[in-house]
This record gives structure tokens, C-alpha cells and sequence, in this order.
């Protein structure tokens, strides 16, 4: 059988405008051109009118001094001599604080719910599922406004604050705590602490090898936590206890001393995590229904306990199909923690794009960073979460 | 298809071109038919809608003042309540015409913001309010007292600059708006309250009891209220400024709502120049002669806006104080009509 091709197909000739590769391109050009248009005519049109009405441009400002006081500080800040660039970090940590403990929170939260809406327990899973209802379907400005009175109205007045053991103080200020002061020799504590979380990587590692080895199991969380108390615990004696506590006192108006944990953080802490867990519970929830009922069966045969069943079994696969709605949560989370302005906490949108635009007037290149660190912040947590789930995906061998 | 890109293409070139063009701000008025006025979101006795929905205040009688001189009807103004942190914005992108909005004349505001301060329609300054319960009575007692403001006023930056020049201690709280801040100092958030005198009177009303609570004695800033326009459009800055000052020579040539109409047939030639019966003032500022009758026979003179608004005639009982007529010992004081 002979299939005979004459002249390898003679290209049809066509006017270039009728050739649909020539007019693709030339559509696509023609809007990157448009586009390329559309900017430069924004740009060039904002600075026009900046510059006509004698609006300040650039990053001047950076390094002058900002002259206003903020609440809750991570690094040392003061309101004489701090400029806005130290301000911004202010602002940036206490976003960075309250959105990783939030996200903790929210995840351990939101599995304990989740798992609870499966329970077979009908007091348990209507609980969880009330919770999910009420929490998911109320917005979160609302929220977090009802935990910001709810905590300020609750809690008793300055002078009549409630004393609680190891010197605390809790009123509509925030808990007060006695705040560590380490001494000489505290690092050395801290060597040793680290030495044994090193040790008991260690162990974990060797104790899961010889498990493939020879089938023999180790006694891996008393090791564990031996490994991290008895060395740091040594040493911390040793030394002669190189660590005091600043204890809180009375004051005029307030308490001075200590360590304060605010009632803006608190309510922005309860109003993210409590919000988010509902939806965290769900991604859960419907991860672990993914997996088919044929696998517990399967274990089940195979005699495997249920709470092993579980871990070894079920959760492994579920996590598959949670990691990535997960990921959009955190970034909801972290999104969402700009709220923080109607509740009074000093994060980065009530900082920086709040009082320091107002100061210096340049909303364009404060919104244009405060976007910018937004943007890196949600990349990073995505970037993380996608190498988990890289991990975590099913290889097939 | 191409069509389409190129129509799209010139509109939008068209939008951005006409957002360029600001200078004519008198006569996008009048075409719009309305006046855009940026107010107070709730300031009792300054700008704030009424239970019929109704704005009323000294800041917004200002803006029917203005549109009573442009359009002899002063109702003809949309009311735009704005945050402190989002006024300077909306004036300098033009979503509204003039801001009239407790806002504080400073160098930097009236230099680098793309803004021209008109008159100062209201002299303020900065004072603190405390609960009766803590037994202070002096401003200089409130070292390490933690105090309530509310975010992008020149009272953030005050309050900073007054604790550390008097060596205090200082625990600040930063809220938005002003709303969430008096509500945190009324839940015992905060032990002291702080923002303009004025604001302080009619905050106190908001409070659950009123009476548990005082104004301290300090005045610790000078706070020029006034309204702003966008820079760059004299026409129509000459015309928000002396709408201001004609309601000020009104009150000081005796000049009423209710005797307005007579003193069209008085034979002061000042009264003469003022309402329009007497020279073209009017006209060299786009409007017409008689636009300080309007503003007078739609909305009194100053005095009778300012007793209306925050004085004797409303719960607030403020006093003339810095804000009465430099003949009788104040600050208001009016340049000439000729």
C-alpha cells in the first residue's frame, strides 16, 4: 500500500491579512499596544495632576520623624524619634503576629470542629454544625465589632481589676502579666533546649527507620519529652536560674510593669480565629468524606484500631484534598486582619495606610506599598502551602 | 471587533483627559445643578442628618450657604460624609467640590495635600474630657492615663506632642472613626477622651451619662476650622471664601433673615454694596449681584447660623467665644466689601 504525497503540501497561498497566524498576532499586538496605552496615559495623567496641584510625591517622607504614638510594639519604637519607615514595621510585625497565631489557632479550631460535625454523637456534631452555620453566615466586621464590646463590656474596670494567680491582672485593659527577664547565662538555656528539640528530631527519625526495619516501635513521645526538658532543665539550674519576672503593679491610672496582652488584639485574635475555623471546619469536613468509605472498611479487615485507621489511613488522603482550600483560607485570614482599624489595633493598614498617609498626604505610594506587602505576604503563605502540598500529593509509583 | 478596541481606546482616553481638567469648578456646578459637599459622617452641632434625615450643623449650613449663592436654593447640595482618614482624598480626586468638615488649617495640609484653606469658620482647640470618678482636674495629672483619638487628625499628633513637652507618660488608642472611639472610652477603655473643644461638647451628649463625666480645663492647640478646596481654581476659592465673609458682614451691618428684605431699601451704602443694590460684585465672581441676599434670605447671618447650629439655640449651649465678632472681642473678622 503505497500512499502517494505530491509536492509536500503546497501551502495554500493567502493574503496575509486572511492567514489566521498573521491575525492572531496582529489582534494580540494591537491589545498589548492598548493596554501599554491605557497605563502610560494613568501614570502619566496622575503625576500631571499631582505635579499641577502641588501634591508632594515620592518616598521623602520614609525617614521623617512620625511624632505619633502606637499601642502595641514588637521593636523599639517611640513617638519623638521614630520615623514612618519604623512605624510601617511596627505596623507590618503586628499584621505578621496576629495572622500566624491566628492561623495556628484557626487550624486547630477548625480540625476539632471539623471532625466533630462527623461524630457520631448527635450532641457533638449538632454543636459543631451550629457553630458552623451561625459563625459562617454573619460577617466578619460585624464579628469582630460584637468580640471588641463583648471583651471591653465584660470585663471589669481598671481599679477594679480581677486578680489572678502568678501576679496577673485581667481588666478592660488587657491581662497583665509578669513579663521574663532574662539574666547572664540564659543562652546557654536556651542551647541546651535547642540541643534536645535537635535530639528528638533525631530519635523520631531513627525510631521511625528501625520501625520499617524490623516492625519493633519506640517509646517516642516520653523520649521526646525528656529530650526537651531534662537538658534545658540541667542547665537552667546549673547556671543558678538565670531568669526573673517583672511583675505588674497598680498605678494611678493604669497598671505598669508586666507584660499586657490588649483587648484590640484579643478581640481581632477571637474575631479571625472563631471566623475562620467555621470555614476551615468545612474544607475538613468534606476532606475527609473524599475518602471513600472502602478504605476504613479495608483497614478494618485488615485489623487496624480506628484511632489508627484514622491517622495511618483516612487522614493521609483526606489531607490531599484539604491542603489547597486550606491555603485559601490562610490567606483569608491574613487578608481579613486589616479589619484590625475598627477595633483599634495597631496592624499595617490602621498604621501605616491609616495615620501615616493622613500625615503625610501621599495616599498613592502608601496604598501602592501597603498593596505591595499584602501581595508578598499572600505569596509567601501560598508559596509555602503549595511545597506542603507537593509533599503531601499522591505519588504514583 | 477593531471598532470596538478603538472606540473603547477614546473613551477611555476621554475619561482620563476630563478627569485632568479641575480648574472650572463653578461651572461643573452649576451643570451638574448641585453642589457635592464633603461632611462630617456625625458630628452633632457641625454636620449630621436629623431624625427626618435632614443634614443640619454649622459645617453643613456653610455648603447651603455656598449653593444659596449659586442657585438661590440651598437645598441643592449632596452631602458626602467622609472619615477623617478619607476627606482629603475625596476632595483632591473631585468627588466633592468643597470640604467643610472640622478640619484644621495647617501648613502641611495647605502646602503638600493640593489644597487651599479658605476663612476659618469655626476657631477650635484641643481639650480632654475624663470620667468625675478619677478626681482629676488638670491635664497635666493624666501621665500614664491611657487616652481615646481617633486616626488622621491633627488630635493624634497634638496629643503626642503635649504629653512628651510636658514629660507625661502616654497610652494611646487609635480607632478609625469617631464612633468606635467614643464608644471605647464610654466602655471604659480608655481613661480620657480627646478632640476639639467643640467636638468634646457634643460628644458628651452621645455618652450613657452624660453628666459622669467632665471637660477638663486645657486648651492645648489652636485648631482654625475651616473649609478647603482643591488648589489651582481661584475662581472658585474667592468664591468659598467670601461667602464666609458676606455672612460675617451681615451679622456685623446688622443685616437678619428677616429684615433682609427691607435692607434692600436701606440707604447704608454698605448694606447697598453687600446686597447687590450697589456695584457688580457678584458678576466678577461668576455669580450674580445679588448672591449675599440670597445667602443671607435662605440662611441668616453668621451669628444666626452659629446660635442655630451649636450656640444657645441648640443643646450644645457653645459660647461666642473666639468666634464672635472682632468688634465685639472675637477673631471673626470680615476684609471690606468693595
Amino acid at each position: 500500500m503505497t500512499v502517494t504525497s505530491d509536492a509536500p503540501s503546497e501551502k495554500p497561498r493567502v493574503a496575509p491579512w486572511n492567514d489566521p497566524r498573521v491575525r492572531s498576532f496582529a489582534f494580540q499586538a494591537l491589545l498589548v499596544l492598548l493596554i501599554g496605552f491605557l497605563v502610560y496615559e494613568a501614570v502619566d495623567n496622575a503625576a500631571d495632576n499631582l505635579r499641577r496641584q502641588r501634591i508632594a510625591t515620592g518616598l521623602g517622607f520614609w525617614d521623617a520623624i512620625a511624632g505619633f504614638p502606637i499601642s502595641q510594639s514588637l521593636i523599639p519604637y517611640s513617638e519623638a524619634s521614630s520615623s514612618y519607615g519604623q512605624a510601617f514595621w511596627v505596623g507590618l510585625l503586628n499584621t505578621l503576629l496576629v495572622a500566624s497565631i491566628g492561623i495556628v489557632l484557626a487550624t486547630l479550631l477548625g480540625f476539632g470542629v471539623g471532625i466533630a460535625r462527623l461524630s457520631k454523637n448527635i450532641l457533638i456534631a449538632g454543636i459543631a454544625r451550629w457553630y458552623v452555620e451561625i459563625i459562617r453566615n454573619l460577617p466578619l466586621l460585624l464579628q469582630l465589632l460584637f468580640w471588641y464590646n463583648a471583651v471591653l463590656k465584660a470585663l471589669p474596670g481598671v481599679r477594679e481589676s480581677a486578680v489572678l494567680p502568678l501576679g496577673s491582672f485581667l481588666n478592660n485593659r488587657g491581662l497583665f502579666m509578669p513579663k521574663p527577664v532574662t539574666g547572664a547565662g540564659f543562652d546557654l538555656v536556651l542551647a541546651a533546649f535547642l540541643a534536645g528539640v535537635a535530639g528528638s528530631i533525631g530519635f523520631r527519625i531513627w525510631a521511625k527507620r528501625r520501625q520499617e526495619r524490623t516492625g519493633r516501635t519506640a517509646p517516642v513521645g516520653l523520649v521526646t519529652l525528656g529530650l526537651l526538658i531534662v537538658p534545658a532543665a540541667i542547665v537552667f539550674l546549673a547556671s543558678g536560674s538565670p531568669l526573673t519576672f517583672d511583675v505588674p503593679t497598680a498605678g494611678r491610672f493604669n497598671i505598669t510593669g508586666g507584660m499586657v496582652l490588649q483587648p484590640e488584639f484579643l478581640a481581632l485574635l477571637f474575631g479571625l480565629v472563631i471566623y475562620t475555623a467555621a470555614f476551615i471546619a468545612e474544607v475538613v469536613r468534606a476532606g475527609i468524606l473524599a475518602v471513600s468509605r472502602g478504605q476504613t472498611e479495608a483497614a478494618f479487615a485488615l485489623g487496624l484500631r480506628p484511632n489508627l485507621t484514622t491517622n495511618l489511613v483516612v487522614v493521609p488522603q483526606a489531607m490531599r484534598v484539604i491542603i489547597p482550600p486550606l491555603t485559601s483560607q490562610y490567606l483569608n485570614l491574613t487578608k481579613n486582619s486589616s479589619l484590625a482599624v475598627f477595633v483599634g489595633y495597631p496592624d499595617l493598614a490602621n498604621v501605616f495606610t491609616g495615620t501615616v498617609l493622613n500625615q503625610t498626604g501621599q495616599a498613592i505610594e502608601v496604598v501602592g506599598i501597603t498593596m505591595l506587602v499584602y501581595l508578598t505576604i499572600s505569596l509567601g503563605t501560598s508559596l509555602i502551602m503549595n511545597w506542603y502540598n507537593a509533599r503531601k500529593a499522591l505519588v504514583e509509583r | 471587533m477593531k471598532k470596538l478596541l478603538v472606540t473603547a481606546a477614546l473613551a477611555a482616553a476621554a475619561a482620563f483627559a476630563a478627569s485632568a481638567a479641575s480648574a472650572q469648578t463653578l461651572n461643573t456646578v452649576k451643570q451638574k445643578g448641585q453642589l457635592s459637599c464633603g461632611s462630617n459622617t456625625g458630628l452633632a452641632g457641625f454636620g449630621q442628618p436629623d431624625a427626618q434625615g435632614n443634614w443640619t450643623g454649622l459645617d453643613v449650613e456653610y455648603c447651603r450657604a455656598v449653593a444659596a449663592a449659586i442657585f438661590n436654593d440651598p437645598t441643592k447640595v449632596k452631602f458626602v460624609p467622609l472619615s477623617a482618614k478619607d476627606r482629603f482624598t475625596a476632595l483632591q480626586s473631585g468627588e466633592v467640590d468643597i470640604l467643610v468638615r472640622n478640619t484644621t488649617w495647617t501648613i502641611s495640609r495647605d502646602t503638600s495635600l493640593g489644597l487651599e484653606f479658605g476663612p476659618v469658620n469655626y476657631y477650635d482647640g484641643q481639650g480632654f474630657m475624663v470620667r468625675k470618678s478619677l478626681k482629676v482636674t488638670s491635664a497635666k495629672e493624666l501621665s500614664g492615663a491611657s487616652v481615646c483619638v481617633q486616626q488622621g487628625t491633627t488630635t493624634e499628633l497634638n496629643l503626642a506632642d503635649y504629653f512628651r513637652a510636658n514629660k507625661l507618660e502616654l497610652k494611646s488608642v487609635t480607632f478609625a472613626t469617631s464612633d468606635e472611639t467614643i464608644k471605647a472610652y464610654d466602655a471604659g477603655r480608655c481613661d480620657a477622651f480627646t478632640t476639639d473643644a467643640s467636638g468634646l461638647y457634643s460628644e458628651r451628649l452621645r455618652l450613657a451619662n452624660a453628666n459622669d463625666h467632665i471637660v477638663l480645663p486645657e486648651i492645648i492647640s489652636k485648631e482654625p476650622l475651616g473649609p478647603s478646596v482643591r488648589h489651582g481654581d481661584n475662581q472658585w476659592w474667592d468664591l468659598v471664601k467670601w461667602t464666609h465673609y458676606a455672612l460675617l458682614t451681615a451679622e456685623e451691618l446688622g443685616v437678619t433673615k428677616e429684615n433682609v428684605d427691607q435692607m434692600l431699601k436701606s440707604d447704608n451704602p454698605d448694606v447697598k454694596r453687600l446686597l447687590g443694590t450697589e456695584g457688580k460684585f457678584g458678576e466678577a465672581m461668576g455669580l450674580t449681584n445679588d448672591w449675599a441676599y440670597r445667602i443671607v434670605k435662605h440662611m441668616g447671618n453668621y451669628g444666626e447660623m452659629f446660635e442655630r447650629t451649636v450656640g444657645q439655640g441648640s443643646p450644645l449651649k457653645i459660647a461666642r467665644g473666639q468666634n464672635a465678632l472682632w468688634s465685639k472681642g472675637g477673631l471673626q473678622y470680615a476684609p471690606p466689601i468693595r
